[in-house]
């Protein structure tokens, strides 16, 4: 980035995946731990840089999952942490995440997806981690993943995942994709002050009273740092309201139903998605991310020829605006979901608006992504106006 | 210029492609108040695989990332030709190095420059291609103000090298201005 000084409202141009990383500054992250993989490089290599400006730390771990167990650590002491990869490498991060999900460790995880499976396509185009972000990791656990299209959006909802995981205590995805994280574009940078920073909560007790998991005053249990005088157990296995293991099945069973209701209980304070031109649409798009930038061009042409064609873009991939989209599908015989994928989103598209739309795909594999032109010819096809 | 415009710079890896894009998108941002965007492409390769670097200038706010018609390409090897050179409109101008491409297709307004000797030869240094490059593109379609990409490709040069750099840009800028005529 040319300047580092935030004063006032800048315009800038850089590429998304040092958006990313300014954007994690701001929201106050002051550790980092990664291993390279493109395309999600340029993240590491720019807060490599900057965290010592800021006096944060950088590590460029062995591995992947090394780099997941590193920024947990890093959590439970108290920082702001982040950590970006690929599909590779957040395949292999799921089993820390799943630990992240049990301790409840506050984190950031950004994965700038590319082609796959396996090593697949490194520097090119996928959307191919939208299912493994919701069931990668085992176990039940709550899920929130926020994927920008825009950078001034990608700027805004770092920051914005950074407050969420600290709010809630849990791992909070960042999904953009080759394309979004290697293109420059003008962005606006908010002044900090218009910025809302969200701390997690810490203990209100002394450290002989503090019990790590204590959820009596909320769901989301207040949260000391490791070398604060504050003793506590972190385990990956069930444990009880001490943090040490437990296989009694009602403390179990009633602590994991604690952790799904961290998200369920708060869908409005965390759902975000964008409605466009749907109010009148017989033919509703769902997508996100770089795909939704094709289909917004595509939607604008087909308008232009008469068809009543709108958008929802979520923001919230998971939890997946469940109620717009079925409120979509109560007016449009179709529903058309873009995905730089062989079909993932779609079976949430499919699920929540129950039977009432026909859901199709416009699906693309290979590390270009969707045009416009072939969105626009599938709105022509649907609508039955060639 | 025009309310759209697209350009297209193909070479290999380490040719420094990529930054000109960079300053060709941040002079129409900082120093035309326009809308611009840039994507880049390379291979797992960083030096020597190639490279391409789409550039997608507007008046109003650009919502697709890609490039669908464009107007201008420089190209500095066959191979990249062979691979990016598609969505070029019909009457894109594309501009080549002779010594390294050899087969385009001549139905676009194509020109050639032999940017890499003209760099060797006046420069004395390689790594001044892309400047010369990037006046020289600015030279044949004057885009925009010479000026405007002068700033834009100063703020990018490393200390100690603005001079040099102003030097190879309007090297650049007039060979690009003498194809014209």
């Amino acid at each position: 980035m040319s300047n580092s000084q935030h004063l006032g409202r800048q315009i800038e141009f850089m590429p998304g995946n040092e958006v990313v990383a300014e954007a994690a500054l701001a929201a106050g992250c002051r550790f980092f731990a990664g291993y390279p993989i493109t395309p999600s490089s340029e993240i590491a290599h720019h807060i490599s840089k900057r965290l010592p400006e800021v006096g944060g730390k950088f590590i460029q771990m062995e591995d992947e999952i090394a780099a997941m167990g590193a920024i947990i650590g890093a959590s439970l002491c108290g920082l702001k942490v982040m950590t970006a990869t690929s599909g590779p490498g957040f395949s292999l991060k799921q089993e820390n995440i799943g630990f992240a999900c049990m301790v409840e460790a506050p984190c950031v995880i950004v994965n700038v997806m590319r082609g796959g499976p396996s090593t697949g396509l490194p520097t090119q185009l996928g959307q191919s981690d939208i299912q493994q972000t919701r069931w990668g990791t085992h176990g039940d656990r709550p899920v929130i993943a926020l994927a920008p299209a825009y950078l001034d959006e990608v700027y805004t909802e770092t920051v914005r995942a950074f407050n969420l995981a600290e709010r809630f205590r849990m791992p909070v995805f960042v999904l953009i994709d080759e394309v979004i994280g290697h293109l420059s574009e003008r962005l606006e940078i908010p002044d900090p002050s218009e910025l809302e920073i969200i701390d997690r909560v810490g203990p209100n007790v002394p450290p002989e009273e503090y019990i790590p998991y204590d959820s009596s005053q909320s769901d989301v249990p207040p949260m000391a740092a490791y070398f604060s005088g504050y003793r506590f157990h972190m385990t990956g296995l069930n444990h009880d309201r001490t943090g040490f293991p437990t296989t009694t099945q009602s403390i179990c069973h009633s602590e994991n139903v604690r952790s799904m209701r961290k998200v369920e209980d708060h869908i409005a304070e965390i759902e975000k998605f964008e409605n466009y031109l749907t109010d009148d649409a017989e033919i509703g798009i769902i997508t996100f991310g770089s795909s939704a930038r094709a289909a917004i061009v595509a939607i604008d042409d087909a308008r232009q020829r008469g068809v009543k064609v709108g958008m929802l873009r979520p923001l919230t991939l998971w939890p997946f605006p469940e109620q717009a989209a079925f409120e979509l599908s109560k007016h449009c015989k179709t529903i058309i979901v873009p995905e730089a994928n062989l079909g993932q989103l779609i079976y949430e598209v499919q699920r929540v608006t129950k039977g009432n739309s026909e859901v199709v795909g416009v699906n693309k594999v290979g590390g270009v992504p969707i045009y416009p032109g072939e969105v626009f010819d599938k709105i022509v096809e649907c609508s039955g106006k060639k | 210029m025009q309310d759209h415009y697209e350009a297209r710079f193909a070479a290999v890896g380490g040719q420094g492609i990529l930054l000109a894009g960079d300053i060709l998108a941040e002079a129409a941002i900082n120093y035309e108040g326009l809308y611009a965007l840039d994507s880049p492409t390379y291979t797992a390769q960083v030096r020597g695989g190639p490279t391409k670097v789409d550039v997608i200038i507007d008046k109003n706010r650009i919502l697709f990332t890609r490039t669908t018609a464009i107007d201008f390409m420089l190209c500095l090897a066959q191979r990249s030709w062979d691979r990016f050179g598609y969505d070029l409109k019909s009457d894109c101008i594309v501009l080549i190095d002779p010594f390294l491409v050899h087969t385009v297709d001549r139905n676009y307004r194509v020109y050639e420059l032999p940017l890499i000797e003209l760099t060797k030869k006046e420069m004395k240094k390689m790594v001044y291609t892309s400047a010369v490059a990037l006046g020289a593109m600015v030279g044949l379609t004057e885009i925009f103000k010479p000026e405007s990409v002068v700033k834009a490709l100063l703020k990018k040069a490393p200390k100690g090298t603005e001079e040099a750099n102003e030097k190879a840009f309007k090297l650049g800028y007039n060979s690009g201005r003498e194809l014209l005529k």
